[in-house]
C-alpha cells in the first residue's frame, strides 16, 4: 500500500509548529522559571550502599550565612503519604528523601534549602551525618537467595514480584518439536537519560490555597500523585504543563523532587525550586531503566518454524517498586513478537536490590524483550543454517491474518510484516551488503549484518497494572481534548499534558485541520494548567498519536455538527441537504447558498436568535475517548488485550569490528517501518532516527555500572557513554503504511520506534562479525572492553 | 565570595551585571543576563547544551567562569536571528528540517553549525558531524540536524551568489 492521498493535511510535509520557539531559543523549560523570592536546594546524598541513618547534624550547614533549611527524611516522612508503588507491596514505602535508613549510594538523605544553589551545596558538604554501614545487595540473582541481605527487612525477601504465566499448551509444544534450544541474554541498567536533568519549582499560595508547579515532568496522573503525597485537595495543585520539557522518553517522573519541593515551599512559604545536577540525576534520581536476565528456550522444528517460547526474565529493579515493575508486563502485549509462536510461558520476576530505582524508559520494557527474542531467533538460524532473513518470513505473522491474537491474549490489529521486509531488503540492497561485508572481512576485519524484525505496541493502556497488582482495578486510560471556536473564528484547542518534543502542537492542529478543513497553521494548541485541564494519561506507551490525535479529531466532529445543525436551522432544510466544505455549509447542488464560516461562527457566538432552538451558545465541544480496545480486566490465566495498535519495523545495520581493540564502526543502517498513517512525516523521521540511535548507545555505550562495593561508576558523561553525531551513521529509511482500523486517521505510535529493534539487530550485526571466529556475545551493552577481552582473552 | 563587575559584549551589545568569582558563564548569561536560550546538560563540558560562541570560536559556557569573558564577545542562541527578527538560514534550515524534537539541545547544536559555516561555507557530511560531534542530542539521531546544515550551506551559497 502507498501512502494514502486522501487526507488534506495529515502525512504532508508541514513545519512543526513547537520549532521555531526552539530554534529562537525562546522555548521555555522549568529551569527558566524564576519566581521573586524563589530559594534552591541542593541534596545530600549516602555515600554507602546500604546503611543506617544514626544522627543528622545540620547544625554547621544553617549557620552559614543564606541557608533556610535542612529538610531530612524523618520529617518529610511524617508530613507526606508515601509515593504510589506499582505493585501491592504495604510493607515497602517509596519516600522522597531516605527515612532512618539509606538503601543505595547516591540516595538522598536531607534536601538543603539556600538562597542559591551554590550556598546550598556548601552548606550540603557541613551536613554531618552519623551512618552504620550495612550488608547490601548488588546482583539480582544474589538477592534472590534466601541468605542474602533483605533490601526492605519490612518486605521478608528481595522479591518484589513473582509470577509464571502459561499461555497455551507449552509442555505438549515443547514435546512435539524436534529441536529446542535454551539461551541467556542479559540486557543491563541504561536509560534515556535526558540533555535536561529534572527540574521543577514549586511555589505555595496561602491566599488562593494553591501550589503551583513548574516541572519538566511526563508522568500520568502527577497533579493526583502530589495532591496524595502531600494531603491537598487536586484543586489545590496546579501543574502548568505549558512548561517545556527537554528530553523525557517515558522517564522524566520526578514525584520525589517534586513532593520535596513541595513540601518545602508550604512550610517556608517561599518559592522553592530543585534542578538536579548531573551526578544527582544519575546517582539519586531514580531514573535508570530495565536491568534484565532473560532466560530464554524456544521450540522449533527443522523448518525453523518456532512453536512455543519460555522467557524467564529476572529484572533488577533496584530500590523502590515504583512504576519499575510495571515494565515487565507490558511486554506480554507483544511476548511472541511478530511471529506466529503459539504458546508462551513468561516468568516475570521482579528484584530489589541496593541500587537506584528504575522508572520508565522508552518502551516500557519491550526494547529488552525484543532484543531476547530476536537473539533467539538469530541463534535458530545459526543451529539450522538457515539465514535469517528466511527464518524470519517463516515465522512472520502473514498479511492476512489480522487481527491475530497471541497466546497471552492481545490481538495485533493490522500488519504486513513481510511486505516491510521486502521492501527494507530491496533498499538496503542486502546481496550488496553481504559482498560488502565479505570485503571487510576479506581486509582483515570482522564484519557482520545484523537483522531484526520487531513491534511496536502503541496506544498505551493499564492493562499491565491488573495483571502485575489485583488490588488495581483501572481500566479506564482516556486521552482528552476541547476545542473552543473564538467570536472572530479562531480555533484554540486545548491538551491536558506536557509536551516533551513529540510535536503534539502539530498533532493537534493537524489532526483538528484535516476534521474541519481548516489550515493547520491558523489553529492554536495550548497545554492546559491541571486544574482547568480535562483528563489525561500523558504521552506514555506510543499513544499521543493515537489518543491525543483521536480526541482531537472527536471534539472538532462535535464543532463540525453544531456548524451543520446551525447552517440547518439557517436554511431550514434537513442536515442531510447539506455539504460541509473548509468550514462554510452551503445547500447541496446549490453552492451559492452558503454560510461561510465566519457567518456561522457570528451566529453561534451572536445571534441567539438565529440558532437552533435550545442550544448552546458559542461553538465549543470536548472529547475524552477511551483507548480502543481497552476496558477489560485480565482474565483468571492472565490473557488480557493489551496495546491497541501495533506497528512493526525490520533493521538491518553493517557493522565491522576492530579485531585489535574490538571498537565496532556501524557502516551502513537501513530500517523499514510501518506506523500505519503518519501524521507529519519529519516527526515519525525523527522519532525513529533517535530511537535507533538511543538503541545503539543501549547495544554499544550506555550503562550504570555499579563496583563491587555499591558504588555507581557511571556519574557523568565522561563515564556513561552517550553516541555523538560520530557513532550514530546516516540511516536509510523506508517506510510501508498498513493503517490500524481502530483509529482515527489509521494510524499507529512511533514514539519508540527504532529503539525497539536497534539493540537487537546491532547484537545480530555484532555476533555475525565474531561467527567466522566461533565466538558470540549475547550481553549489552557490547563495550569496546567486553568485544576486546572476548576476542584476545 | 568575591564578586566582581563583568563588562562584555553579548550579541553586539555591551553589558555588565555582578558575579561571584565562582560563577560560570552559562549561570551569568542565564541568571545575571537573562538570556535563557542556553541551556545547561551536564556542567562538565562533555554535552555541549551550553555552547556559546567567545571571541569568533564556539565554547562550552558551563566550563568558563563569567570574570574570564570580562572584555570579550559572545554570541549565544538569541544572536543568531536578523536584527529585525528574521531568522537566519541556519535557523530557517533547522525549522525545515525539524531538526530537534525537544529543543534542549538546539542552541548548542545550531551555534556548533554556526561556526562551522563561517569557517567552511561548503561542509561535506563529515565535516559537519564533526562540528557538531562535541554536542549531544538524545532525539534526533543527529540526521535531520546533518540535512540542515546541509541545507543551510545551499542556501547560504546562492545568497551568496
Amino acid at each position: 500500500m502507498n501512502a494514502p492521498t486522501e487526507f488534506r493535511y495529515i502525512s504532508k510535509k508541514r513545519r512543526v509548529k513547537e520549532d521555531r520557539r526552539f530554534i529562537t531559543g525562546r522555548g521555555r523549560y522549568a529551569a527558566d522559571y524564576k519566581l521573586p523570592g524563589m530559594l534552591h536546594v541542593a541534596m545530600v546524598s549516602s555515600p554507602f550502599a546500604c546503611a543506617d541513618i544514626k544522627s543528622i547534624n545540620a547544625d554547621a550547614a544553617l549557620a552559614m550565612p543564606g541557608v533556610h533549611y535542612v529538610l531530612t527524611g524523618e520529617e518529610l516522612a511524617a508530613n507526606i503519604n508515601p509515593l504510589l508503588s506499582g505493585l501491592d507491596l504495604p510493607e515497602v514505602k517509596r519516600l522522597p528523601l531516605a527515612n532512618g535508613r539509606a538503601r543505595y549510594a547516591g540516595e538522598w538523605v536531607a534536601a538543603v534549602v539556600a538562597d542559591t544553589r551554590h550556598i546550598a551545596e556548601d552548606a550540603a558538604e557541613l551536613v554531618e551525618i552519623d551512618y552504620d554501614m550495612l550488608d547490601f545487595v548488588i546482583d539480582p540473582e544474589e538477592a534472590i537467595k534466601p541468605e542474602a541481605p533483605v533490601v526492605h527487612p519490612e518486605k521478608g525477601d528481595n522479591i518484589f514480584f513473582d509470577k509464571t504465566w502459561v499461555w497455551g499448551d507449552v509442555e505438549g509444544d515443547f514435546k512435539r518439536a524436534p529441536h529446542s534450544l535454551s539461551l541467556r541474554a542479559r540486557w543491563s541498567r541504561c536509560s534515556t537519560v535526558p540533555i535536561e536533568t529534572f527540574a521543577v519549582t514549586a511555589s505555595w499560595d496561602d491566599g488562593r490555597e494553591m501550589l503551583d508547579v513548574w516541572a519538566s515532568i511526563q508522568m500520568p496522573k502527577y497533579p493526583e500523585q502530589i495532591a496524595r503525597a502531600l494531603r491537598l485537595p487536586v484543586s489545590s495543585v496546579n501543574v502548568h504543563f505549558d512548561v517545556d520539557v527537554g528530553g523525557s522518553y517515558g522517564l522524566k517522573r520526578g514525584i520525589r523532587q517534586t513532593v520535596i519541593v513541595s513540601y518545602l515551599t508550604r512550610k517556608l512559604r517561599r518559592p522553592v525550586r530543585f534542578i538536579e545536577d548531573r551526578l544527582e540525576n544519575m546517582a539519586g534520581g531514580e531514573m535508570h531503566g530495565p536491568d534484565r536476565i532473560f532466560d530464554m528456550e524456544v521450540a522449533y522444528d527443522d523448518d525453523g518454524i518456532m512453536h512455543s517460547l519460555k522467557i524467564t526474565a529476572t529484572d533488577d529493579c533496584g530500590c523502590y517498586p515504583g512504576r519499575a515493575p510495571l515494565q515487565l508486563g507490558k511486554p506480554v502485549s507483544a511476548i511472541v513478537g511478530p511471529y506466529r509462536i503459539g504458546s508462551a510461558q513468561y516468568h516475570a520476576r521482579s528484584v530489589s536490590t541496593n541500587k537506584t530505582s528504575q522508572e520508565a524508559v522508552r518502551g516500557f520494557g519491550q526494547a529488552p524483550t525484543n532484543f531476547a527474542i530476536e537473539t533467539v531467533v538469530d541463534r535458530i538460524a545459526r543451529e539450522l543454517g538457515m539465514e535469517r532473513e528466511e527464518i524470519r518470513r517463516r515465522n512472520l505473522i502473514r498479511s492476512d491474518e489480522f487481527p491475530w491474537r497471541i497466546p497471552s491474549g492481545s490481538e495485533y490489529d493490522s500488519g504486513d510484516y513481510h511486505a516491510v521486509l521486502d521492501k527494507l531488503m530491496e533498499a538496503a540492497g542486502w546481496d550488496a551488503l553481504i559482498k560488502k561485508r565479505d570485503e571487510l572481512r576479506t581486509e582483515g576485519k570482522l564484519a557482520g549484518l545484523g537483522l531484526s524484525t520487531c513491534l511496536e505496541p502503541s496506544g498505551g493502556n493499564s492493562s499491565f497494572e491488573p495483571l502485575f497488582n489485583p488490588k488495581n482495578d483501572t481500566t479506564t486510560w482516556m486521552e482528552s481534548c476541547l476545542i473552543k471556536v473564538d467570536m472572530l473564528g479562531g480555533i484554540s484547542a486545548m491538551m491536558g499534558t506536557s509536551t516533551s518534543g513529540q510535536g503534539h502542537e502539530t498533532l493537534l492542529s493537524v489532526s483538528i485541520g484535516e476534521v474541519l478543513e481548516r489550515d493547520p497553521d491558523s489553529i492554536r494548541a495550548i497545554h492546559s494548567e491541571s486544574v482547568t485541564a480535562l483528563p489525561s494519561n500523558s504521552p506514555v506507551g506510543s499513544r499521543m498519536a493515537i489518543m491525543l490525535g483521536g480526541a482531537a479529531a472527536g471534539a472538532a466532529r462535535k464543532i463540525k455538527a453544531q456548524l451543520i445543525a446551525i447552517a440547518a436551522h439557517n436554511f431550514q432544510l434537513p442536515e442531510d441537504r447539506l455539504v460541509y466544505e473548509g468550514g462554510d455549509v452551503y445547500v447541496e447542488g446549490d453552492p451559492d447558498r452558503r454560510l461561510k464560516w465566519e457567518q456561522l461562527v457570528d451566529i453561534a457566538h451572536r445571534q441567539y436568535h438565529n440558532m437552533p432552538l435550545g442550544s448552546e451558545p458559542g461553538l465549543q465541544a470536548q472529547h475524552t475517548w477511551e483507548v480502543p480496545t481497552g476496558g477489560a480486566m485480565p482474565a483468571a490465566d492472565g490473557t488480557v488485550q493489551m496495546y491497541p495498535c501495533y506497528a512493526f519495523e525490520a533493521h538491518i545495520p553493517l557493522v565491522s569490528i576492530d579485531p585489535g581493540t574490538g571498537q565496532v564502526e556501524i557502516h551502513d543502517y537501513f530500517i523499514g517501518h510501518d506506523c500505519g498513517t503518519v501524521i507529519n512525516p519529519d516527526i515519525v523521521r525523527g522519532m525513529t532516527f533517535g530511537g535507533i540511535a538511543h538503541g545503539i548507545g543501549a547495544a554499544l555505550y550506555e550503562k550504570f555500572q555499579y563496583d563491587e562495593s555499591g558504588q555507581l561508576q557511571a556519574g557523568t558523561f565522561m563515564d556513561y557513554l552517550l553516541p555523538s553525531a560520530h557513532e550514530i551513521p546516516s540511516v536509510g529509511m523506508v517506510k510501508h503504511f498498513t493503517p490500524s482500523p481502530l483509529t482515527e486517521f489509521g494510524q499507529k505510535g512511533s514514539g519508540e520506534s527504532g529503539y525497539l529493534g536497534a539493540p537487537a539487530a546491532i547484537a545480530g550485526a555484532v555476533n555475525d562479525a565474531l561467527a567466522p571466529l566461533g565466538k558470540s556475545i549475547e550481553t549489552l551493552p557490547m563495550r569496546v572492553r567486553d568485544i576486546e577481552a572476548l576476542l584476545n582473552g | 565570595m568575591s564578586t566582581h563587575t563583568v563588562k562584555l559584549t553579548v550579541n553586539g551589545k555591551s553589558c555588565e551585571g555582578e558575579a561571584e568569582a565562582r560563577m560560570t558563564l552559562v549561570d551569568f548569561l542565564r541568571d545575571v543576563l537573562e538570556l535563557t536560550g542556553t541551556h545547561i546538560g551536564c556542567e562538565h563540558g562533555v554535552c555541549g547544551a551550553c555552547s556559546v560562541i567567545l571571541d569568533g570560536k564556539p565554547v562550552r559556557s558551563c566550563l568558563i567562569y563569567a570574570v574570564m569573558a570580562d572584555g570579550h564577545e559572545i554570541t549565544t542562541v538569541e544572536g543568531l536571528e536578523g536584527s529585525d527578527g528574521s531568522l537566519s538560514p541556519l535557523q530557517d534550515a533547522f525549522w525545515e528540517n525539524h531538526a530537534m524534537q525537544c529543543g534542549y539541545c538546539t542552541p548548542g547544536m545550531l551555534i556548533a553549525s554556526h561556526h562551522l559555516l563561517q569557517e567552511n561555507p561548503s561542509p561535506s557530511e563529515e565535516e559537519i558531524r564533526e562540528a557538531i560531534g562535541g554536542n549531544l542530542c538524545r532525539c534526533t539521531g543527529y540526521q535531520q540536524i546533518v540535512e540542515a546544515v546541509q541545507m543551510a550551506a545551499e542556501k547560504m551559497k546562492g545568497g551568496a551568489a
